[in-house]
């Protein structure tokens, strides 16, 4: 029997295993939110904008492994979940996006809402379409989940015209799809293996860099394996961190812009790196010239395309980090690294990650807080110094998930990504480190988080500044803090260096903001109220809490190396 | 930076070509000609790709256009036996007598035909290697005052035992 396209569409869902939707209603999407009503199977998430319901998205997919499923409707929802196309393609997190459409017989009209958001998204999508044909609905949702979430992974959208939404046709969805153009690499070559393994062993200074595949194909487990059979130290990416547990005493730290010194100078002094799920990102080399420049490099990556594009490899393997490493853990021998180790921990010792902790609470301070009182939780962050600070000095592996814009960089990713996570795994803390610029970005979310009883912990480190470009602006433009003063209003003089006595009062007071909300608001000013701070939030499991964490506005994230340096030349005080 | 060929096979679908061509724009590849047009089977479209870049980058272009959900298959011509040939209409503008006897010269010598012929101009058609309608642009430039040119953009197949690019 024939069924209509809305019908079909809930049908698919439920077929893919979808329990979760984001959605924001309007015009062209209101029958497909009319069919979603008559059933309770799957759970539709209402955020209070589309931005922030794709960040939502894309944090319940992250802490799931599962596909993020959003529903917008045509024109300004659209256009509005952009920003999360691009951050999900670039940090490979599987997501389906159904934007509603105009009817066919209007596309190209400049009809009411409507936009060509699958010309517009081209470049941010793993792959785009517009349904045109009532037929073809069944096999274009199977082709995205299964494009979102094999190989690499990212985000794909269906643009679903109005018409096909209402129009009958097959009622079936197919089981299976075979792509003519799409072939994600399944096996892994043996043989450049081999050539990979007898480097690995064969060096005398091996070092391992992991990136964010190791997470993203679950090769947490054997990477562990191989690292502590061969005894090779590992560094790790942002997008890496929690490869490996990070007290692991194998693990160094994380290596690029803001790493830390005995790992940016492994990589450098390393005579093998072997890295797996990496892009090679500028903010990891530097300085492409300089970049570990004693090492013959192995590149592990599930996606031709990253291989040899930033940094030329040795010896390149196409295949997924979790086939790659079990094969390899089949042929791990033990290895003498003692040495190496030994030199790796003097460089550490050199010059350890660490604040000053004699002029008050510091973001490490925070950061050893939580470490003590969660052992167990999944931790987003939003994107500036908060999040350097917390890739730095937080703990994660095992139990402990690290969720953050990595590629694009987006503000306003932290809070709505905790949402996400926490809807996704209700019995599990969510904690949300932010700032107190990326907050704001997003901050209407309170009422999605209330609402929909997602009970997060957010850690606001208010410093009153857009701290990672203040940063910037005192260490290289003298001091001309233009834009990034959140107290500043129009009666400031011009030629502000920094705060003092005659400055405004700072907007808005969160804690006022909380309450707004029914949300619990907690202020800490000193480092003996953290402790006691982190376990009130974590008692309060009715609604969301937040604890503005008073900073200083001059803490800078260290060490650091300018962009385009070689790593070895970090700024380190 | 040298000239290089790629043969491109694609989902004969709304908005390939879009996303092919934004690959170049976005990711700053100099493309040089790109024709497009179905083959024997119609769900397919057959692109043949001119680009101007170095080893390195070119690499990068195959497997980009490799990585596209729509692409069937990605084939490098550069260095493969082949035949490729460009259409060229040259119209030769403003003739006194004596140009379009020269013109008719010329056409013999390039071995092309002359299609339309009035008052004052002369149009030429043309299906030569890309190189020999360079030739061919550049020698009526020098020659004649004004001339109109539009060209195709060179097809390509691979040889079967004889080749000519």
């Amino acid at each position: 029997m024939d069924i209509t396209g809305r019908k079909l569409f809930v049908r698919a869902l439920l077929e893919e295993g979808v329990d979760t939707i984001f959605g924001y209603p309007g015009g062209m999407v209101t029958d497909i939110m009319d069919e979603l009503y008559k059933q309770e199977e799957i759970r539709l998430v209402l955020p209070r904008h589309e931005q922030a319901l794709i960040h939502e998205a894309e944090g319940y997919a992250k802490s799931t492994g599962k596909v993020g499923v959003c529903l917008v409707t045509s024109g300004p929802g659209a256009t509005n979940t952009i920003t999360g196309l691009a951050d999900a393609h670039y940090d490979n997190i599987p997501l389906v996006c159904f934007t509603g459409q105009v009817p066919l017989n209007l596309i190209g009209n400049d009809a009411f809402q409507e936009v060509d958001i699958v010309g517009m998204t081209r470049s941010i999508t793993k792959y785009g379409v517009t349904v045109r044909d009532r037929k073809d609905l069944g096999k274009i949702i199977k082709m995205a989940f299964h494009i979102a979430r094999t190989g690499k992974p990212g985000p794909v959208l269906v643009d679903l015209p109005k018409d096909i939404q209402i129009e009958t046709g097959d009622s079936r969805y197919p089981e299976s799809v075979s792509i003519r153009g799409y072939k994600p690499n399944e096996g892994v070559h043996v043989g450049q293996l081999k050539k990979a393994y007898k480097l690995l062993k064969s060096a005398q200074k091996p070092l391992i860099l992991a990136g964010g595949g190791v997470l993203i194909s679950r090769a947490e487990d054997e990477l562990l394996k191989l690292v502590e059979k061969m005894r090779v130290p590992v560094v790790t990416t942002i997008m890496g961190k929690g490869a490996i547990p990070t007290n692991h005493p194998y693990y160094v730290g994380n290596s690029g812009m803001h790493g830390k010194y005995a790992a940016n100078i492994a990589v450098s002094e390393c005579d093998v790196l072997f890295s797996i799920g990496t892009r090679f990102n500028d903010r990891i080399t530097g300085d492409l010239n300089e970049f570990a420049p004693k090492a013959k490099i192995v590149h592990i990556d599930i996606d031709t395309a990253a291989i040899s594009r930033n940094v030329v490899v040795d010896v390149p393997i196409v295949a997924d980090a979790r086939l790659s490493l079990e094969k390899l853990n089949e042929w791990a021998e033990p290895k003498n690294t003692k040495r190496w180790l030994e030199e790796i921990a003097v460089w550490d010792k050199e010059n350890p990650l660490e604040m000053r902790r004699d002029k008050g609470m510091t973001p490490q301070m925070i950061m050893e807080g939580i470490n003590a009182e969660f052992d167990f939780c999944v931790i987003t962050t939003d994107v500036g110094q908060h999040q350097m600070w917390a890739s730095q000095y937080l703990d994660f592996g095992g139990k402990k998930k690290f969720i953050t814009s990595g590629g694009l960089g987006t503000m306003g990713f932290g809070f709505p990504a905790a949402i996400g996570a926490k809807i996704a795994n209700p019995d599990k803390p969510v904690i949300c480190i932010t700032g107190d610029g990326g907050f704001q970005m997003n901050m209407q979310e309170m009422a999605t988080a209330v609402t929909e009883n997602a009970p997060v912990i957010i850690c606001l480190l208010n410093n009153q500044y857009l701290g990672m470009v203040r940063q910037m602006q005192q260490l290289f433009y003298g001091k001309r803090y233009e834009a990034t003063c959140l107290r500043r209003r129009v009666t400031c003089p011009t030629n502000c260096k920094g705060k003092n006595e005659a400055c405004p009062p700072y907007l808005p007071d969160f804690m006022q903001f909380a309450k707004t909300y029914g949300a619990h608001g907690i202020r800490v000013e000193k480092e003996e109220e953290i402790t006691a701070a982190l376990r009130e939030a974590k008692a309060y499991t009715d609604a969301p809490t937040i604890i503005e964490f008073m900073i200083s506005s001059d803490e800078l994230v260290l060490p650091m190396v300018q962009g385009g340096n070689p790593m070895s030349s970090m700024i380190l005080k | 930076m040298k000239n290089r060929w790629i043969a491109l096979y694609v989902e004969n679908e709304v908005g390939v070509l879009a996303k092919v061509s934004g690959l170049f724009s976005g990711k700053s590849y100099n493309l040089q000609s790109l024709t497009v047009g179905t083959t024997e089977d119609e769900t397919v479209s057959r692109m043949t790709i001119c680009v101007a870049s170095d080893d390195i980058t070119f690499e990068q272009i195959k497997k980009q256009l490799n990585r596209m959900v729509e692409v069937i298959k990605v084939i490098d011509l550069t260095n493969v036996p082949l035949h490729m040939k460009e259409i060229l209409f040259a119209k030769v503008l403003n003739c006194t007598t004596a140009d379009k006897e020269e013109v008719f010269q010329i056409a013999q010598v390039f071995d092309v035909q002359v299609a339309d012929i009035g008052k004052d101009s002369v149009l030429l058609e043309c299906k030569l290697t890309e190189r020999r309608n360079n030739e061919l642009i550049a020698l009526l430039r020098s020659k004649f005052k004004k001339i109109e040119v539009v060209r195709g953009g060179a097809v390509a197949i691979e040889s079967i035992s004889t080749s000519c690019r």
